[in-house]
């Protein structure tokens, strides 16, 4: 059952980021060709960059230009292709254990149904929480210097914007008998907002855009990014919902008269 | 006032044992995390294997992903 809900939901996962691979092509290269050519220009954190245009590429560092060890034809494509089909497989093969879990602990929901809400919990869980504090940057924009930093700070407010979650379902649950299901979760769901404020506050500031890079630029970019990632979980949850109800309704139910 | 009957086509779902799902979900989970990590991180903050080329090849799934990129 396991096992069989598990191959699902990494199917459902690919599934969604063959449709991501689409937005992306579409609404988020173009994005990235232009913060490339801002970085190429000497834009932005452009420190890899050669001082002179035309003069030959650094022995080391960041290099976006063909002259890299991976061409920008390959980036754009294959790469990006490879990217999130990976991260697609792995998402929806943990997203169907989340699932497996939840599934007949969460209320009288069906598959399909708790498929949907669950998608919906981990986008705005794992994504939107964490994307509103410290959002999408295109090329140009992070400051090659503190990657280690920035990489921990994203990691951390996932992991707590996760802890957070799952203590407000934990929350929902303990309310729910007294005050009804709806109020209760009303209440979790104000709780968590209310934390994830908090955290908000407490957590440092990045900001590395450099006062050349063209905001409309930023902005397209982090809203393709934020767009990608709705369809991507959006794609996992209802894909998945279709395949795992197959697994989960026994035949017979569906038969009038069996 | 009798119950309204419950219709067929709407089964009560059936809880997955936690027993049932640990195995799946240790052994899933860090194969996950792996795939994840060489997608987000690697030869980024940290880098486990030398070069840029893993850096360079999903360079642009990682910045539209939101990942901190370099």
């Amino acid at each position: 059952m396991v096992r069989n809900l598990l191959v699902r939901g990494m199917l459902a996962g690919l599934a969604a980021a063959a449709l991501a691979l689409v937005f992306a092509w579409v609404f988020g290269e173009p994005q990235v060709s232009a913060a490339i050519a801002v970085e190429e220009r000497g834009g932005g954190h452009a420190a890899h960059a050669p001082a002179v245009p035309g003069a030959a590429a650094p022995e080391s560092g960041h290099e976006h230009a063909d002259e890299g060890s991976v061409s920008r034809d390959v980036q754009s494509t294959v790469g990006l292709a490879t990217g999130l089909g990976v991260f697609g497989v792995a998402v929806g093969g943990v997203f169907a254990l989340v699932f497996a879990f939840a599934y007949g602990r969460l209320g009288s929901f069906g598959a399909r149904a708790t498929a949907a809400l669950l998608a919906l919990g981990a986008f705005v869980t794992v994504e939107l929480v964490p994307f509103m504090k410290y959002p999408a940057n295109p090329p140009a924009v992070g400051d090659p210097a503190t990657i280690s930093r920035r990489t921990v700070l994203y990691l951390a407010i996932l992991v707590i914007s996760v802890l957070l979650a799952v203590a407000a379902v934990y929350l929902a649950r303990q309310l729910a008998p007294r005050h009804g299901t709806w109020n209760a979760t009303l209440f979790a769901a104000l709780a968590y907002v209310v934390a994830v404020a908090v955290v908000y506050v407490l957590m440092p500031t990045v900001d590395e855009v450099a006062p050349d890079f063209p905001a409309s630029l930023l902005w397209r970019f982090r809203i393709a990014s934020l767009g990608m990632q709705a369809i991507m979980w959006s794609g996992i949850g209802l894909v998945f919902g279709v395949l795992a109800e197959r697994v989960l309704t026994p035949r017979r139910a569906l038969l009038p008269a069996a | 006032m009798a119950n309204a009957a419950v219709p067929q086509s709407r089964p009560v779902p059936v809880r997955i044992p936690v027993r049932e799902l640990l195995p799946w979900t240790i052994f899933a989970g860090v194969l996950a995390l792996a795939l994840i990590y060489f997608v987000g991180a690697e030869q980024g903050a940290t880098s486990l294997i030398s070069g840029d080329t893993v850096h360079e090849f999903v360079h642009d799934a990682r910045h539209l992903l939101g990942f901190p990129c370099h």
